[in-house]
């Protein structure tokens, strides 16, 4: 590994944070849509359960909702994203042998 | 009414107008003329829409009808996927590029050390695993064109189901084979066929949600009326399952994944890792759109449709039933494209699969004498590719067959999306994690495609279908807990839920347990480093753009290797060939093959493929490329190995040369100084001589005494002389070879008493000899006068020349063995190196030394012992002088036997 600085420019600072909102994305819509199934159902409890047109709302609000971020983070972060290496992220620590 | 006949002209004229898109697009991407359109990532996001097939176009209408809101599951999976691209896609992407991966079998056998056997599992599994989806898409359109036929003027009476699958699945196999294999592509890629889903993309979006806009706005009348006749509905509450929507959720998101048309699409096509980030939004926008209007739709089919009609054909019967022509036949136009892009590409796909891993594999096998030319083996694998095509679209319909065309459409995509999920243990371990190995993929592939087909695909040909009643209440084999749907024993789960979370499950654990305990080979370790770190060390892929500035850089290394001069001129008249004024041409592919032939002649095959690959295609060089290349360097070094030992032999001979020349010209001085030193030798002993006589004669008075004593000194004089001149014939005699021996034995010890005796009588100073008595036991044979000789004239130099204060001489004799050698080594100052090579060479004197003698005692003994058959030696490194005397094989051998005869006695 080369050395790294251990703190960063504003612009670069920015731009790292914005790389962990679109990893940490998918975990946030991973945890909005598996609230229905806490839901009460029809089956279980007539009275208490959601409707439809309720739950079609939450589910495409989230939807778009995440497209909309995702979008966002696009524009904010596509110039640097495609040149970038993966050496500021390391993911896989070699094995040690 | 729409007629039937009316109907398949509209699908012919449409699938020819997709045909001509395609080949216009094929053409120009032959020609290298891609535009940005054909590669922008708009394309490759609406190609991404192949995994909305006529299941989605239908069978989420009817999905909905039956079981609400669940289907969205199938749409939330792929859109987390697409959304947390950053995590598992980007790095697929990577991987396909840089290892030129061909489809998810590919991926998976070269992670796995390009295991062949790998391969060849993951494209069965993949080849059962799509055919249930192949005749979801068949059954889909059947039952489409049913709608018509049930319709039209012609009645549901001269419509055949089982006919019109077998139209619909030739149609369609030809239509592939049109597309997909008229030629081949290194990369596998279909540049037309990509357009063509793009547009049929369209085509099926539009129809869909002009379907919608219509049921929301023209039959609910308005967004709050549909939401409120949402509510009112048989679906109008929450009613899934949460087991069954986390695992639906999870199933689609692994089937996006594994996929054989998504990877192809997705990873085999990608042009740009870029794209990936605008599919990451675009995709789940366009998968919003497919699924926005699908609730309405169900819920006013259900509504206006009578009773018993079937819910997966709302789409198409909804907008009939109101009398919408126009609206339905755009309507079946929409699915007709989904069925059909499905099934093209998985074709495709899956064909590249079974010819690259099944057909080619046992072709070369069975081909023992390997001589084969090129275009054979296209023309095999061009064959190999159509067969396949068939072959899978038949065994898509022989399920559609089988199954009866009767089961809901979404519940025979689910059994699609299970067998394919079970590549994901091994995919997401071979790129995450290090410790992955064949085995482990191997089990873990076993166990979750049993447990697959054994829960999920046989029970999905019904009760008594292709598992008795018996195995389904009892277990196989009356054991039960091998119950189809209560496997261990574990009942009251959901079938779809208890079969995903069984076979993914226990493919895992298989997986990782296998991988755990089995040791990986170096191919394997090796590509699952350059898996895993991938990221570490790839460029990303940035498209055709990179390609075109590959001629300069292509240029700039073909300088390096060629010489500027040459590489230039190649570089001209390849452009001039190409018709482009100026120095770089476009690096088609023609133009890339014949530079990797002009750098192959000064690098190597391998080498210049590397390199070039490495340019144009944005490649990282694989492991067998690096073994190429090694084989090669190993052969340069040989070449250059044996070069310098040649070098190195000339370099020596030239040494020894000038070595010899040394000597020659030391000997020549040598030869100068004792001409000079043998002219005052003789002129000596004659000028006394001379004077003498002179006085003896001119000299009146003389005593008697004067007279004696002048004439003893003429005496001694010309004795002095003689014996300078017999040294001198001596030698002479010798060298000629006109010696004659007088052989006699006797034993060793006498011998050199007798020299020593001789040697030392008269000296003033006797030099201190020490022998060891026990070890001269020996008898020799052999000219004993002229042995003695060189002994008496050893130990007379040593007497003379041994300039210590008591000067002292060690003999020893030591059996080397077939040799027998006797030291003699005195403790003197010893002899400096640069003169220890001439010592013998006659008329030579150490310069400096003190006494008498013509320097030819030395030459003399060497000459006599190379008479007798042995050599004397100078010893260097004993202190002081030495000299070693060998006597050699056939004289001594004779005498050790005697020798040991006489101890005996």
């Amino acid at each position: 590994m080369p050395e790294q600085r251990l703190f960063l420019e504003r612009r670069s600072y920015r731009m790292r944070r914005m790389m962990d909102a679109i990893r940490l994305l998918p975990v946030l819509g991973l945890c909005l849509w598996l609230v229905p199934v806490l839901w009460p159902r029809s089956a279980d409890d007539a009275d208490a359960a959601i409707s439809t047109s309720t739950a079609l709302m939450y589910i495409f609000s989230i939807w778009m909702g995440l497209g909309l971020i995702s979008w966002v983070l696009w524009l904010r972060t596509r110039r640097s994203v495609a040149g970038q290496s993966d050496q500021s992220t390391v993911f896989d620590t070699p094995e040690p042998r | 009414m729409v007629a039937l006949n009316q109907l398949v002209l509209v699908c012919l004229v449409y699938v020819a107008g997709l045909f001509m898109v395609a080949f216009i697009a094929e053409r120009a991407a032959l020609r290298g003329r891609i535009g940005w359109f054909l590669r922008s990532p708009l394309i490759y996001t609406l190609s991404l829409s192949i995994y909305c097939t006529a299941w989605t176009f239908y069978g989420a209408v009817g999905y909905a009808a039956r079981s609400g809101l669940e289907y969205l599951t199938i749409y939330i999976g792929p859109s987390l996927v697409m959304i947390g691209w950053w995590w598992i896609l980007r790095r697929l992407v990577r991987i396909g590029r840089s290892q030129r991966v061909t489809s998810i079998a590919d991926l998976i056998s070269s992670r796995y050390g390009k295991s062949n056997l790998l391969a060849f599992i993951v494209t069965v599994m993949a080849v059962i695993g799509v055919t249930p989806y192949i005749a979801l898409q068949l059954q889909s359109v059947v039952l489409s064109l049913s709608i018509f036929a049930a319709n039209g003027e012609g009645g549901s009476a001269a419509f055949n189901p089982a006919t019109a699958a077998l139209w619909v699945a030739v149609g369609l196999a030809a239509f592939t084979l049109l597309f997909g294999t008229r030629n081949l592509n290194v990369n596998e890629r279909h540049h037309g066929v990509v357009i063509a889903i793009a547009v049929e993309a369209v085509v099926k979006l539009i129809a869909l949600v002009a379907v919608g806009i219509f049921v929301v706005w023209g039959l609910a009348g308005g967004l709050s009326e549909t939401l409120a006749r949402i509510d009112a509905s048989a679906i109008g509450t929450w009613e899934v399952q949460g087991s069954r929507w986390a695992t639906l959720t999870f199933l689609s998101a692994a089937a996006f994944l594994c996929l054989p048309r998504m990877f192809q699409v997705m990873v085999v096509e990608n042009d740009d890792e870029r794209y990936l980030q605008i599919a990451s939004w675009a995709f789940p926008l366009y998968l919003i759109l497919i699924s926005l209007f699908v609730v309405p739709i169900a819920v006013v089919g259900l509504d206006l449709m009578p009773e018993g009609s079937n819910p997966d054909l709302f789409v198409l019967s909804l907008p009939l039933s109101q009398g919408q022509n126009g609206l339905a036949m755009l309507s079946f136009m929409g699915g007709f494209s989904s069925a059909t892009s499905m099934v093209i590409v998985a074709t495709l796909a899956l064909s590249t699969m079974v010819s690259n891993h099944v057909v080619m594999p046992v072709w070369l096998a069975s081909r023992q004498d390997g001589a084969m030319q090129s275009g054979d083996v296209r023309y095999v694998l061009i064959l190999a590719r159509r067969l396949s095509v068939l072959m899978i679209i038949a065994l898509g319909y022989v399920y559609y067959r089988i199954s009866g065309g009767g089961g809901a459409l979404a519940a025979i995509g689910t059994i699609s999306f299970g067998g394919v999920a079970q590549f994901l243990p091994a995919l997401m371990g071979g790129i995450f994690w290090r410790g992955a190995t064949r085995v482990g993929a191997l089990w873990g592939l076993s166990v979750g495609f049993a447990l697959w087909v054994f829960s999920m695909l046989l029970p999905s040909f019904g009760i008594d279908g292709a598992l008795s009643r018996d195995t389904f209440e009892q277990g196989l084999l009356g054991l039960a807990w091998l119950r189809p749907h209560a496997l261990f024993g574990i009942e009251g789960l959901d079938p779809t839920v208890h079969a995903v979370v069984w076979s993914l499950s226990l493919n895992t654990l298989a997986f990782v347990m296998a991988s755990l305990l089995s040791f990986p080979t170096p191919l394997e370790r090796l590509q699952g480093a350059q898996f895993v770190n991938v990221l570490n060390h790839s460029i990303p892929a940035q498209g055709w753009s990179a390609s075109v500035a590959g001629s300069e850089d292509l240029m700039i290394m073909a300088q390096r290797i060629l010489g500027a001069t040459e590489a230039q001129a190649f570089f001209a008249r390849e452009a001039r060939a190409q018709g482009i004024d100026g120095i770089l041409p476009e690096p088609t592919p023609a133009f890339v093959q014949m530079l990797e032939r002009q750098l192959a002649g000064a690098v190597g095959a391998a080498t210049a493929h590397a390199m070039v690959s490495q340019i144009v295609g944005g490649t990282s060089v694989s492991v067998q490329d690096l073994l190429a290349v090694a084989d090669e360097s190993a052969q340069m070094l040989e070449y250059s190995s044996q070069l310098e030992n040649k070098s190195r032999e000339l370099s020596e001979t030239a040494a020894q040369l000038r070595l010899a020349n040394e000597k020659l010209t030391q000997l020549s001085l040598q030869k100068d100084g004792f001409l000079s030193q043998i002219s005052h030798e003789l002129r000596t002993p004659m000028t006394s001589i001379r004077s003498f006589s002179e006085i003896l004669r001119d000299a009146a008075t003389l005593s008697p005494e004067d007279k004696t004593r002048y004439a003893s000194i003429i005496h001694s004089e010309t004795i002095r002389l003689t014996r300078l001149l017999d040294d001198l014939i001596d030698l002479a005699v010798l060298e000629n070879g006109q010696v004659s021996l007088h052989v006699a034995e006797e034993r060793l010890s006498d011998i050199l008493d007798r020299a020593i005796i001789t040697s030392l009588a008269g000296a003033k100073i006797p030099i201190e000899v020490s022998r060891s008595p026990d070890a001269e036991d020996y008898v020799l044979r052999t000219d004993l006068d002229r042995l003695v000789q060189v002994f008496i004239n050893l130990i007379t130099n040593a007497q003379k020349y041994c300039v210590a204060d008591t000067p002292a001489l060690r003999i020893s004799v030591a059996r080397a063995g077939d040799q027998l050698h006797i030291d003699f080594v005195d403790n003197g100052t010893g002899i400096a190196g640069d003169v220890q090579a001439v010592i013998f060479e006659k008329f030579y004197r150490i310069t400096g030394s003190e006494g008498e003698g013509a320097g030819l005692g030395l030459a003399i003994c060497a000459e006599i012992m190379a008479r007798l058959g042995g050599a004397v030696q100078y010893l260097p490194g004993h202190g002081g002088a030495g000299f070693r005397v060998v006597l050699s094989v056939t004289s001594i051998v004779a005498q050790v036997e005697k020798n040991d005869l006489n101890l005996a006695i």
